[in-house]
């Protein structure tokens, strides 16, 4: 008897420190609003980031795959890896057992870096004079015109692909690095205006007055003082525009060249061939294709997180 | 030499009228304060000294040269702002190092500049701290030491002290004041504090409507109000104000009518010049005394409120016309909620206001 009458009180006096300890837990979240997740919630967020994941995973297991492993049904999660198909990506025999040849996709690879590179950097260079501007220097009408300036991106880009072809083909840009760069850039442009004149707009003007009054002109307020405010915001626009331009596909199909072809466009013409789809190699030019981007983003974490939580915190 | 000069300034805002027809001189090594409520003006006066508003009419002055025209960088001024406008990029000694810019002086003289201004005001130990990571003290430092930096043609402050704890405000207000005792320039500072006026300026300019109701010391504004509005915005607690029917004077005392109960007080000798009519009669808390007994020209009245504010105590007593009077007395006179109450007061203690607010006075 003795020993039993003990356990209950001893599981009761467990089952309180336990209801005790879900109670300060309870406190603690409700206090604040702020506590950290519990295992559930991490678990669900887990699976739900795994699921979001899961395409790019399977693109990067596929680039390690023979043909025949890429193939395999049911789909193959263990196998020997190769990277022939990253080898291919670069020279490879077009028919079986023909001529080792240069596919071409280094120049593939450089056009895409230089054109999304040097168009993104123009939109931003013109972008956040044009948002300084049109923040601290309103014409009049100041809004009808940024709503001009966004009409262009209003449009499905295959309503207006005819009439651009029809220009680059009169103009002689068709073809060219100058024609892709300066229709990107001008793609670019608006978003760029856009959402550098928001942070344009959240600064403090007293500043500006304080380095006007401290004996600056208003180029020197632009660069020594507004400019070095908005780097996060620079940040999060190029991050974006890089993204835009780098997987663009329908215009660098039809206005690209030869000689100015881009990744996308390289890719698509890589589907098709006389054994099919090479799914292997198509995933290796998608995993070279996503390097640049995580690149990027990785190095400009901290001020894209910064430029897209911006003007949130009040002074 | 640096002064400041503003002749019948004007700015208007569309149909609004901030400033209206502002003159006022400030001479080298004076302080100047515009002392008024927020929307009087006070602000965009300072703006348009500094050139950040250009005026719509009248001049500006400063350093015997004409200013209208000219562009905020090319004035030579010094401005401390409201919130600091730090620059946030850079860091505090960038700051402060901004304003040389313009001297074109060697990284030398330049650093040996920030140096002394960074020792004077006590920051060298956060030179190289962005203006985010230091205190709010401190930002009010570093912004008087970017303005201090330079050798300007005058100083200009925007609400210096607004921002910070009381403690602070006391240590800053002398300490603002001994650095510009050291450098002898025109100084006009904006404030809505009164304390703030009173202890830093040599004269205060109390501003009403975009008008300066009166220019004058310390001493004088709190002596002798010129307007009814100079006589509430100056003082704490506010000066009683009572709105009275003149009767006219006998033997050095004034009689009034409030609410249609007769009263008798001392009053300036110039009141006897005035006609019947409405008046303003002002007596501050403090130029109240009570009485044992009651008398012809004491105001009866009973104890509503008691407010002990340490050393005296403040008490809010309810007079027969309805008025509600505050009256400061000593700690040790003990007064509960419920006395009834005699004031009195001397002659040279009270105000008379005319219809149009004017103080009438010898």
């Amino acid at each position: 008897m003795t020993d039993t009458a003990g356990n209950p009180a001893e599981a009761a006096s467990v089952s309180r420190v336990f209801q005790q300890l879900v109670e300060r837990i309870r406190l603690r979240r409700s206090a604040t609003g702020i506590g950290d997740a519990g295992w559930g919630r991490t678990l669900f967020a887990a699976i739900v980031s795994i699921i979001y994941f899961f395409p790019v995973f399977w693109i990067i297991l596929t680039s390690f795959k023979t043909y025949e492993d890429a193939l395999a049904v049911p789909a193959k999660f263990f196998f020997t890896p190769t990277l022939d198909n990253f080898a291919h990506v670069f020279s490879r025999a077009y028919s079986a057992g023909g001529p080792i040849q240069n596919t071409g996709f280094a120049l593939y690879f450089f056009n895409s870096l230089f054109i999304s590179g040097v168009s993104v950097f123009l939109a931003l260079a013109i972008g956040t004079i044009a948002a300084f501007g049109f923040s601290r220097y309103p014409l009049k009408g100041n809004d009808t015109y940024l709503f001009i300036i966004l009409t262009t991106r209003m449009l499905p880009a295959i309503v207006v692909i005819i009439p651009i072809f029809i220009m680059f083909r009169v103009a002689g840009l068709a073809g060219t690095y100058a024609g892709i760069i300066a229709l990107y850039t001008a793609f670019n442009l608006p978003f760029a205006i856009w959402m550098m004149k928001s942070f344009f707009d959240e600064l403090a003007l007293d500043v500006e007055d304080a380095a006007r009054i401290d004996g600056s002109s208003d180029v020197r307020v632009f660069f020594k003082i507004c400019l070095p405010q908005v780097l996060a915001g620079l940040a999060a626009t190029a991050v974006f525009g890089l993204i835009l331009t780098w997987n663009e596909f329908l215009f660098a199909l039809l206005l690209s060249g030869v000689e100015t072809r881009t990744v996308p466009v390289a890719m698509s013409q890589t589907i098709g061939g006389d054994i099919g789809v090479r799914w292997g190699l198509l995933a290796a030019i998608e995993t070279l294709f996503l390097i640049p981007v995580i690149v990027v983003t990785f190095a400009l974490q901290n001020q894209l997180l910064r430029g897209v939580t911006f003007g949130t915190i009040k002074r | 030499m640096s002064t400041i000069e503003l002749r019948g300034v004007t700015k208007h805002f569309g149909a609004f009228t901030a400033v209206k027809d502002l003159s006022l001189s400030v001479s080298a090594g004076e302080v100047v304060c515009l002392l008024g409520p927020s929307g009087c003006g006070k602000t965009t006066t300072l703006r348009i000294v500094a050139g950040l508003e250009r005026a719509s009419g009248g001049d500006v002055v400063i350093a015997g040269k004409r200013m209208n025209d000219l562009r905020p960088d090319q004035r030579n001024i010094a401005m401390v702002f409201q919130f600091y406008a730090l620059y946030p990029a850079l860091t505090v000694r960038e700051n402060i190092m901004f304003p040389l810019h313009v001297e074109r002086l060697n990284a030398q003289t330049a650093s040996g500049r920030v140096g002394r201004v960074a020792r004077m005001l006590q920051l060298e130990t956060v030179l190289e701290r962005l203006p985010s990571q230091i205190s709010e003290g401190e930002k009010q430092r570093v912004a008087v030491a970017r303005a201090v930096v330079r050798d300007p043609n005058c100083f200009l402050f925007d609400e210096p002290l607004s921002r910070l704890d009381v403690e602070l405000r006391r240590t800053m207000r002398s300490d603002i004041k001994t650095v510009l005792r050291g450098l002898s320039k025109a100084t006009v500072i904006v404030t809505h504090d009164q304390l703030e006026a009173l202890t830093m300026a040599d004269r205060i300019a109390i501003m009403r409507d975009g008008v300066i109701e009166q220019i004058d010391s310390a001493h004088e504004v709190f002596a002798k109000p010129a307007t009814a509005f100079v006589a509430s915005f100056i003082g704490t607690p506010q000066m009683n104000l009572l709105q009275a029917q003149f009767e006219g004077v006998k033997d050095g005392h004034a009689r009034f009518t409030i609410d249609g109960q007769p009263i008798r007080l001392p009053v300036d000798p110039a009141v006897a010049r005035l006609a019947k009519g409405q008046v303003t009669i002002g007596i501050r808390p403090r130029a109240l005394v009570l009485d044992e007994a009651a008398s012809a020209d004491s105001i009866a009245g009973k104890a509503e409120l008691i407010e002990p504010m340490g050393a005296e105590t403040l008490v809010h007593a309810r007079t027969p016309f309805g008025s509600d009077i505050r009256v400061v007395v000593p700690r040790e006179i003990r007064v509960r909620a419920g006395d009834a109450l005699r004031l009195r007061t001397e002659a040279r203690e009270t105000h008379v206001f005319d219809f149009s607010g004017r103080a009438v006075r010898t």
